[in-house]
């Protein structure tokens, strides 16, 4: 339950995450970017410890900002060869719910189906987003986004190459 | 080596073209995609060579298990009461339900759900409801779960598993040359190595040669792997005096070359590389306040290893193929992967990361954060290795009209870190074992021959 100093409502932080996620799916990438602290995490954790820390499991992504920087800009250019051409990815995300809020961070949890479209195949990346927002004027920033999957393994899916 | 006259192989081309006088290596590509052919692989090598099961790290108390499928089969690795380390086939011996259904864990018993049999670390019937209901002619030593007929074994804890019944060939004997760099890897090590938590389970819709072959290629990492080598340079990472050395420098030219172990086994390496090594080459990217842990470590190596031997274990790094299907590669940091053929165009791979047991916090957290950087599902690199290799099956689809892909890379010159000396060791032994109307033997082919 929210013990908020301000209300945060679940309206709020699903058009949040729905914006975000339209950002992604149209690899709208710098302004995905920019919804980000300037101190921030990104995270998928191992598909058989999905509660794990990256310090001592392996994970598949922890990216910092500047990895996160990084990736978005190979991702911009031509040699994520995973990813040229493009994957086409539909998102879909319920099941929205604020874990905790403390002063201006927000704690929320969401699910999802990312479907990645590419090459006459579908695959689908099953499992539940973790974000921890940071009240920003009106909105949010996120300063960490985990996707933890579902999924066993990575089969028949191969690689995470895009941005889950 | 031609392949007609056996097995049906009658009006099929040559599969292995090696011809040293012209130097020119061809493989026809129907050994991608052709079901038969998996078949064949399944019969005369993954159950005739030894096959990477798993490391003893995992199982460190009696009772511990993991299950995993290896060659083909469900297993659960147990280390038993009397600790000692077995595979065994993960089917009750009643009427084969899988018996553990658990990826890991510790137990005193495994009970089979369906009818109640029990079974112990060992793999020894424990008990089963109902006993007097059978006759004196069963025997429940002969019910115990089943092992690898051809032995299980290991080598600075990679556990290894051999299914071929009149197997004679003992771990040793078939790893030859392959030793030498098992030990270094593992040599980071004070005491043993062990499995860091976290598995990397996935899979790539190509044929598992293509995977040997991209797993110890130097040839194709400046343009598969651009993006890569761009992070590593506009990170500040890039250690340019490094990479001077590695182009100009013709001692670190001779050490980035591919090897010839023997039995089929290769590695590319062992070479000094820009983006660093836990134990212990420090690079920029690692942050200056982390250099004095690093030269701490490397003196340390100094006093255990030798000079010239902590060099080697710190500071190079090297990628290894043990044939069939494991690679160990101890680069950026150090991975062991092997993967499976469930069809001719797909594969199944798992790949840990491994560290020194004593490791340190901070240098464990480093040793997975560069592992990540390259390798694996959401890495810098792997991703476009499944790329390329999935591009590469797509391309199969003209095998009738484009037969032979060319492996002559380096035939007629001393060996160079991009050749593909490595990838002809390992088709030459594949053709060994699978050409021979009699079954060749898994060991035997000495270390450094061939072109």
């Amino acid at each position: 339950m929210p013990t908020a100093t301000s209300i945060v409502t679940r309206h709020e932080v699903e058009d949040f995450l729905f914006e975000e996620a339209a950002l992604l799916d149209e690899w709208r990438l710098d302004e995905w970017l920019d919804l980000f602290t300037l101190v921030c995490g990104y995270y998928v954790p191992p598909t058989d410890v999905p509660d794990g820390d990256h310090r001592t499991s392996l994970f598949l992504i922890a990216d910092d900002r500047a990895r996160l920087e990084s990736r978005v800009e190979q991702l911009k250019g031509r040699f994520v060869h995973a990813e040229h051409p493009h994957s086409r990815t539909r998102r879909l995300i319920g099941n929205v719910r604020i874990r905790e809020v403390v002063g201006d961070t927000v704690r929320v949890t969401s699910n999802f189906i990312v479907y990645r479209l590419r090459l006459e195949v579908t695959d689908a990346y099953v499992g539940r987003y973790e974000h921890t927002l940071q009240r920003d004027g009106g909105s949010f920033k996120i300063s960490e986004r985990r996707a933890v999957l579902d999924l066993d393994a990575l089969r028949p899916h191969g690689k995470v190459s895009f941005l889950l | 080596m031609a392949t007609n006259g056996h097995n049906g192989y009658a009006h099929r081309p040559e599969l292995v073209i090696d011809d040293e006088q012209q130097g020119l290596f061809r493989v026809h590509r129907s050994v991608f995609t052709d079901p038969d052919i998996l078949a064949l692989e399944r019969e005369r090598i993954f159950d005739r060579c030894w096959i990477y099961a798993g490391h003893e790290s995992e199982v460190r108390k009696p009772g511990d298990f993991v299950t995993r499928r290896v060659a083909g089969r469900p297993v659960i690795i147990s280390r038993g009461n009397d600790d000692k380390v077995r595979v065994l086939l993960n089917s009750c011996t009643h009427r084969g339900a899988i018996v553990c259904r658990e990826l890991s864990g510790n137990a005193k018993v495994h009970q089979c759900f369906y009818h109640g049999w029990t079974y112990t670390p060992e793999g020894a019937i424990n008990g089963l409801p109902g006993a007097d209901a059978y006759s004196d002619a069963f025997d429940r030593n002969e019910r115990r779960l089943q092992e690898p007929p051809g032995g299980v074994s290991s080598y600075r804890d990679l556990i290894f598993v051999n299914f071929n019944p009149v197997n004679d060939v003992s771990l040793e004997d078939y790893l030859a040359d392959a030793k030498d760099y098992i030990d270094v890897m593992a040599d980071q090590s004070e005491g043993h190595m062990e499995v860091i938590s976290g598995t990397q389970s996935y899979s790539m819709k190509g044929n598992y040669k293509l995977l040997v072959e991209n797993s110890i290629d130097g040839y194709h990492a400046a343009t598969t792997h651009k993006r890569y080598f761009d992070w590593l340079a506009s990170a500040n990472a890039l250690d340019k005096d490094v990479m001077g050395s590695m182009l100009n420098d013709t001692d670190q030219r001779a050490r980035l070359t591919p090897k010839v172990l023997g039995n089929g086994h290769a590695i590319v390496g062992r070479a000094v590389a820009p983006w660093g090594r836990p134990m212990a080459q420090w690079i920029p990217y690692f942050g200056e306040d982390r250099k004095p842990r690093f030269d701490e470590m490397y003196a340390k190596a100094v006093e255990r290893l030798g000079e010239e031997r902590a060099y080697e274990v710190c500071m190079t790094g090297g990628n290894l193929h043990i044939f069939p299907n494991l690679i160990i590669n101890d680069i950026m940091s150090t991975t062991i992967r092997t993967f499976y053929p469930v069809e001719p165009g797909y594969m199944e791979i798992t790949a840990w990361c491994v560290g020194p047991e004593e490791e340190q916090p901070a240098e464990r957290a480093l040793r997975l954060d560069n592992f990540i950087t390259f390798l694996g599902p959401g890495g810098f690199a792997t991703p476009d290795d499944v790329e390329a290799l999935e591009a590469c099956q797509r391309g199969f689809e003209t095998v009738k009209e484009v037969q032979y892909s060319d492996i002559s890379r380096g035939m007629k010159r001393d060996p160079h870190g991009d050749d593909e000396l490595q990838m002809r060791a390992f088709w030459r032994q594949w053709a060994r074992l699978m050409n021979a109307s009699e079954p060749a033997s898994i060991a035997g082919v000495p270390a450094g021959v061939g072109v």
